[in-house]
């Protein structure tokens, strides 16, 4: 048994077809990881210890564990206590608040980056501590991380298929319906893997050319800093 | 080295050990090096002087291998270094077992000294008599040991490179240069990293290894006044050619282009 | 309440050995694979060169759970039969390679050009200056890095349940479906006993991550 051609044309539409609900699933959960990776880095800055100290473990235990395992405690173990989704915000809170874990690591490294001499600048002009955060510091925090926030909607977007595992129709489990139904899955599971390809190549290949502009725009900051600086040297 | 080979040698000292024929070198639009001709006598210690940019770094370093000529030939013992004879007598690329060939004959001190950080003082210079020469690794200790000491850091020999000091670092690059026996070093303005202070101690130790060996030297430099002590031959490059050359006294006392008086005088100023 | 608990982690156990041998298995396999293919993206053939970025962009650009199907499901096909184990080491240990293999060059060419040069000056072989030189301070370099991928790995193992292995992940689902009113003790003990296996890789990475500059040239 080999390849069919006939059989791949046919079952393509079927698979291709969950591509809505992969996307809509993929943004949802990057939307959930984004917001709630913002609230765990501020969680884990807070100067109430307690606080910190619980955001640092839970984004520890979280990181650590798998999604697949997190996905059937949200979809399955929740409910006995009362808290029930359907699978589809289960999907998407499960990958959202996973991937939160790794998007506040990428904007405390952003932060991290910026000079300190920003925070002391803010207070000198009687920055509020909201006015701080929004006005001065992520709107340069987040510029030079954009190409790794970028990064983690491509890893989001190819972790979509474990959600087959409560049901979700998304491109692998229709392939496998598909592939039980016939007894063929070689067709099925390859129009799975060249739709992924098809995805996220294009999209990865932005994310270099993004990267490589943010640091060429990296770059030319610091020469211009050096030519200002040369500037004030000659005046001087 | 047996009595017929030393004959030979000696021979061979009146000859040339490395000569640059028409050699150009160019690195995407910018012709870097215009015809450089140059030829180094066995034992003969010249130093290269010339403004920033003039091609200094780039002539020691096609001879080093490490970068490709454009045109013209190098060779080294009368062979050429960059092309070998195919069967038919044409000369064709040299493949990369012919570089390690002549490669064998040519050593080199860095500017960043580039030594191995991961590997302790003794271990730096035992490392290519051991794998690359095949010594035993007593006589590649011996031979490592006795030069340390030499050059003053028989006392470091357990340390590694980010426990030194830049002119300590530059004395063991030196040393790890040196034990491999080359008949041709190459110094590409190796005090230029470091701090004021420590510049006289590895310049000491170049003079002391110029005296006693007779290996040649290329030594790329801004240390006119080491420059007089050190060389037989003062070689004046501007713009990627050769522009006078001669005795120190000839080229720093009585220079006779009008680019070398200024470029002395610039000098003599600082 | 503990009467619970002391039920439960028994009955899963023998899954938990299954997921570390899993672990091991496939992080070996990975590694091997990453130097390979990492060597291979720095060859200087440019043959070698593009076959192993199609590999690492093939199997960094589709899925893990896809791919390990694909090698249960679909490469019998082919008449290639793989035990859900195989197929699970194959699918890691590829999958992670592909990660590794990027880590392990971008360590090579974090090296400084100078290492090479100076190499050359002292006459080495192509092959002894990676050795010699490059390799053990760009290891160093890669260490926290394979630490990471290695914790992903461990979190990847989890889908071999969805290929009927019986896994720590497959034990908890049987031990769910057996007792309902157990389900959500046992997604709380699948979880501890999965940061259980992971902290000492944690720590591990911890550690590395501290000694990682040490020996290596600072640009
Ligand atoms: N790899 C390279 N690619 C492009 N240009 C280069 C390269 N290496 C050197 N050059 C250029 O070649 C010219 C000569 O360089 P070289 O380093 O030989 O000069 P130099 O005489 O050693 O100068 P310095 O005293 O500053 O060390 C310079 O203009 C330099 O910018
Ligand atoms: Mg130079």
């Amino acid at each position: 048994m080999t390849w069919d051609w006939n059989f791949a044309i046919e079952v393509f539409p079927e698979i291709a077809g969950a591509i809505w609900l992969v996307i809509g699933i993929t943004l949802g959960a990057y939307i959930v990881s984004l917001v709630f990776g913002l609230a765990l880095t501020f969680a884990r800055r807070s100067s109430f210890k307690p606080l910190a100290l619980a955001t640092y473990g839970f984004i520890e235990f979280v990181r650590s564990t798998p999604p697949l395992v997190q996905l059937f405690f949200v979809f399955f173990a929740l409910p006995s206590i009362g808290i029930s989704f359907d699978k589809y915000t289960a999907g998407i809170l499960t990958l959202g608040i996973h991937y939160s874990t790794y998007l506040s690591e990428v904007y405390r490294s952003g932060i991290e980056a910026v000079p300190k001499g920003q925070w002391e600048a803010a207070k000198a002009m009687n920055f509020s501590k909201m006015q701080t955060w929004f006005k001065v510091i992520l709107p340069q925090a987040l510029p030079p991380v954009i190409p790794m926030m970028g990064n983690y909607l491509l890893v989001l977007f190819k972790e979509t298929p474990i959600l087959m595992a409560i049901g979700v129709g998304e491109f692998l489990q229709e392939a496998q319906l598909i592939g039980a139904a016939n007894f063929k899955y070689l067709e099925p599971i390859t129009i799975v893997g060249l739709l992924f390809l098809l995805l996220s190549y294009p999209s990865a290949l932005l994310i270099n050319k993004l990267e490589k502009r943010s640091k060429r725009g990296f770059r030319s900051t610091k020469k211009a800093v050096k030519e200002m600086n040369e500037f004030e040297e000659l005046k001087g | 080295m047996g009595a017929i080979e030393k004959d030979l040698a000696s021979k061979d000292s009146l000859s040339t050990l490395v000569r640059y024929e028409n050699v150009t070198k160019r690195f995407g639009d910018i012709e870097v090096l215009k015809g450089v001709d140059l030829d180094i006598k066995p034992g003969e210690k010249v130093a290269l002087i010339g403004p920033s940019g003039s091609g200094k770094t780039t002539i020691i370093r096609m001879l080093m291998t490490l970068e490709k000529p454009t045109s013209g030939v190098i060779s080294m013992g009368g062979e050429p270094l960059w092309h070998k004879k195919s069967s038919s007598g044409k000369l064709v690329p040299a493949d990369e077992k012919h570089l390690r060939r002549m490669r064998s004959d040519i050593g080199m001190v860095f500017q960043h000294f580039n030594l191995f950080p991961h590997m302790s003082i003794l271990r730096n210079v035992t490392e290519a008599p051991i794998h690359v020469l095949g010594l035993s690794k007593e006589e590649a200790r011996e031979r490592a040991v006795d030069m340390l000491e030499k050059v003053g850091l028989g006392d470091k020999l357990d340390a590694y490179p980010e426990q030194l000091s830049g002119g300590q670092k530059q004395r063991v690059a030196i040393a790890r240069a040196v034990v491999m026996r080359p008949k041709v070093m190459l110094f590409d303005e190796v005090t230029s990293a470091l701090d004021p202070e420590l510049v006289g101690e590895v310049l000491e130790v170049i003079k002391d290894l110029a005296k006693e060996t007779d290996m040649a030297m290329i030594l790329v430099t801004h240390e006119m006044d080491f420059a007089r002590d050190v060389a037989d031959r003062i070689v004046f490059l501007h713009d990627g050619q050769i522009e006078e050359q001669g005795t120190p006294q000839e080229v720093l006392e009585n220079p006779s282009s009008e680019r070398l008086q200024a470029f002395l005088s610039r000098f003599l100023r600082n | 309440m503990m009467d619970v608990y002391v039920d439960i982690i028994p009955k899963i156990l023998p899954g938990a050995i299954i997921t570390i041998q899993l672990l091991v298995a496939s992080s070996c396999l990975a590694l091997v694979i990453a130097f390979i293919a990492g060597l291979g993206r720095v060859s200087r053939f440019a043959v070698v060169r593009s076959l192993t970025s199609v590999y690492v962009e093939l199997f960094r650009g589709t899925s893990l759970l896809v791919q390990m199907f694909f090698i249960f499901f679909a490469l019998p096909a082919f008449g290639f039969q793989f035990s859900p184990f195989l197929a699970g080491v194959t699918a890691l240990g590829l999958n992670y390679g592909a990660y590794g293999s990027e880590i392990v060059r971008g360590a090579i060419l974090a090296i400084p050009n100078g290492q090479t040069e100076a190499s050359i000056a002292l006459n080495m072989t192509r092959w002894q200056r990676m050795r010699l030189v490059i390799l053990p301070q760009a290891i160093r370099m890669m260490l926290p890095g394979f630490g990471n991928t290695s914790i992903e790995l461990l979190k990847g193992t989890s889908l071999v349940s969805l290929i009927t292995l019986t896994d720590l992940t497959y034990k908890g689902l049987m031990v769910q479906n057996t007792n309902i009113s157990y389900t959500f003790p046992v997604f709380i003990v699948l979880l501890i006993m999965y940061f259980v296996i992971a902290l000492p890789l944690i720590f591990g990475v911890r550690k590395l991550e501290k000694n990682a500059s040490k020996g290596v040239v600072k640009a």
